[in-house]
């Protein structure tokens, strides 16, 4: 493919991508009074002191930063041992463990819904915050931990066995020289795992009633309830909702690609 | 520098579910600062063999001592071993310092003890200018010293080497291989190096050991290995150009054993007309710069020869071979070296 025709293509596959970004970028600056017309005359910041009026929505952004961070911590901190073990111990059962990791992410979540809100019931969890970081962990789980399997395995063999020989135990030899090589893995993961449990509704919006304890997704869909007519602010709003997970996403690309770069083990 | 071990294996026996490499039953002693080189092709075992030493793998049956205790129960870093490896598995996210210093602090060293200990390995092995990098900043050859120094740093009692050379290019292979082989010569340590190269294993090695489809098949040091052969696999492995392995009758022998072997520098071609000499068409001419190998054809079978470097002759040329009696290698049908007749 010629230089230009790359170039075609990519433009091509990013406006289809930022289009609709752009254009709800561009409502949320649109004047309410003018919603009818084809362009705004002028645009405006109104909107977004609007979506912000009240700090629900601030609230929403902290409650999922909140266990978006619960959740990408508690599963990277599970899956990574997990899937070390798969990828470099001997046991019995690891295809049965990785494929009934497997079985588990194709369960649909509605299906789930019912059981789950019994037992966060009888555990005392409906209606927190920890209530959601729980089924967001066990739903991801399995996505890192095939994800972090294939980073392990695709480490050389050697450098675990020459870190046993060194003296480490079999954990000492995934902590100190595995771990530290499977960052890129880690940080995909970690943003694949967050970017699940900020977009996540469905539980959440089945859990959890407390307005105050509301994530963004549900926030933005309860927004209606809440404001007259709100199509520019829920505009604002979904705005200032993404902000979030580009920022992680480009924080973490960087680590990816550092990470990607650091290695080489044998040339 | 380094307190001198014996290793013993006692009928050690490995299978793999769905690998053919297993080990047979092997029985090895290796001490007082020996260097013992195992060697064979690959898929022989050889470096399960090692695994099993440094407790890698744990073997399915038999018994491994170091210094006459079984060391069978122990993890690897009860055993006071150290390892070089075919890719080196330098930890590519630490400086050479710090894999140096690794071992180390995985032992819970005191940090003065440590800055001497690599200090000392890094004068040892020329690394000096090279710690604050990164494995990944360095050349092969680098690479390799940095290898040798994180095993040489921890002062074990036995080193092993798991190919440790097969990564150089040829040029540097050689060089490498003499830097060895006087650093064994001045820790005094004991080292089993196994390698699938017989030259390195003649060059470096007080002691033999030949393996072959998870069975030894002689061990002696390499004069005895080359000079006595004790099968026909043996015969041909060690030495190269190889040796030539032919029914006795090519050769106008009676047939006393199912075959005979002469080494090519036992096997002379000549071209004037001798009474006693057998003919031969010349196959292909090698030259080596020294010598020349020259591969002749008779009746079916092919010869090599090892002629000096002025030989030359387009194939097809009609020689004579001629060689001494008493040099010839003697095997059985199943390839055990013969008594030599008369």
């Amino acid at each position: 493919m010629s230089a230009r025709a790359a170039w075609t293509t990519a433009a091509a596959y990013l406006a289809f991508f930022l289009l609709p970004f752009g254009w709800l970028v561009l409502t949320s600056l649109w004047p309410d009074a003018e919603l009818a017309r084809a362009l705004p005359s002028r645009l405006t910041l109104e909107n977004y002191a609007a979506a912000l009026r009240g700090g629900g929505l601030a609230r929403a952004v902290a409650n999922s930063l909140a266990v978006g961070t619960a959740t990408t911590a508690v599963a990277l901190a599970l899956a990574a041992p997990a899937a070390f073990a798969v990828a470099r111990l001997e046991f019995r059962g690891r295809g049965l463990l990785l494929g009934g990791a497997l079985a588990i992410s194709m369960f649909p979540p509605i299906a789930t819904a019912s059981p789950l809100y019994v037992g966060l019931r009888a555990v005392g969890l409906l209606d927190t915050l920890p209530g959601l970081v729980v089924p967001y962990t066990s739903f991801s789980l399995p996505l890192a931990l095939w994800l972090l399997t294939s980073t392990f395995r695709a480490l050389p063999g050697e450098l675990y066995r020459a870190a046993r020989v060194d003296g480490c135990t079999p954990f000492g030899a995934f902590r100190r020289v595995l771990l530290p090589l499977a960052a890129p893995g880690l940080a995909t993961s970690a943003l694949l795992v967050f970017a699940f449990a900020w977009n996540e509704l469905l539980y959440a919006i089945t859990f959890i009633s407390t307005p105050a304890r509301r994530t963004v997704p549900m926030a933005l869909a309860l927004f209606g309830g809440e404001f007259r007519d709100p199509f520019v602010v829920l505009a604002a709003a979904s705005t200032l909702a993404t902000v979030p997970v580009v920022l992680v996403a480009v924080v973490f690309q960087r680590r990816v690609v550092a990470g990607l770069t650091a290695g080489a083990v044998k040339g | 520098m380094t307190a001198v071990a014996r290793l013993e294996l006692d009928s050690v026996t490995k299978a793999f579910a769905r690998e053919a490499v297993a080990l047979r039953g092997i029985t090895l002693a290796v001490g007082d600062g020996e260097l013992l080189a195992v060697v064979g092709p690959s898929g022989c075992g050889k470096s399960t063999l090692l695994s099993i030493v440094a407790g890698l793998d744990a073997p399915d049956g038999g018994d491994v001592r170091i210094d006459g205790r079984s060391v069978a129960a122990l993890s690897p870093r009860e055993r006071d071993v150290a390892m070089v490896f075919q890719s080196y598995a330098l930890y590519p996210h630490m400086t050479v310092r710090r894999n140096l210093a690794f071992p180390l602090e995985v032992a819970k060293v005191p940090r003065g003890e440590i800055e001497a200990r690599v200090a000392e390995v890094s004068d040892l092995l020329d690394l000096r200018a090279l710690l604050a990098r990164r494995p990944g900043e360095l050349s092969g050859g680098q690479r390799q010293r940095v290898a040798v120094g994180r095993a040489l740093v921890r002062r074990p009692k036995l080193f092993l080497f798991d190919e440790p050379l097969s990564n150089l290019d040829a040029a540097l292979r050689a060089s490498v291989r003499a830097e060895l082989k006087k650093l064994h010569q001045r820790l005094g340590a004991t080292f089993v190096y196994v390698t699938h190269d017989q030259a390195e294993a003649m060059t470096l090695a007080d002691r033999i050991a030949v393996l072959r489809d998870g069975r030894l098949e002689q061990v002696g040091t390499p004069r005895e290995v080359y000079a006595a052969p004790a099968t026909a696999f043996v015969a041909r492995f060690i030495g190269s150009p190889q040796m030539s392995l032919v029914p006795p009758s090519v050769l106008g022998l009676p047939p006393r054993a199912a075959q005979v072997g002469l080494r090519p520098e036992d096997l002379a071609l000549r071209r004037d007309e001798g009474a006693a000499a057998l003919d031969a068409r010349v196959w292909l001419v090698e030259p080596m710069g020294p010598e020349t190998w020259v591969t002749v054809e008779r009746e079916g079978a092919h010869l090599v020869a090892r002629c000096g470097p002025e030989f030359d002759a387009p194939p097809g040329t009609r020689v004579r071979l001629a060689f001494d009696p008493a040099r010839l290698h003697w095997f059985d049908a199943a390839g055990v070296r013969a008594p030599a007749p008369g």
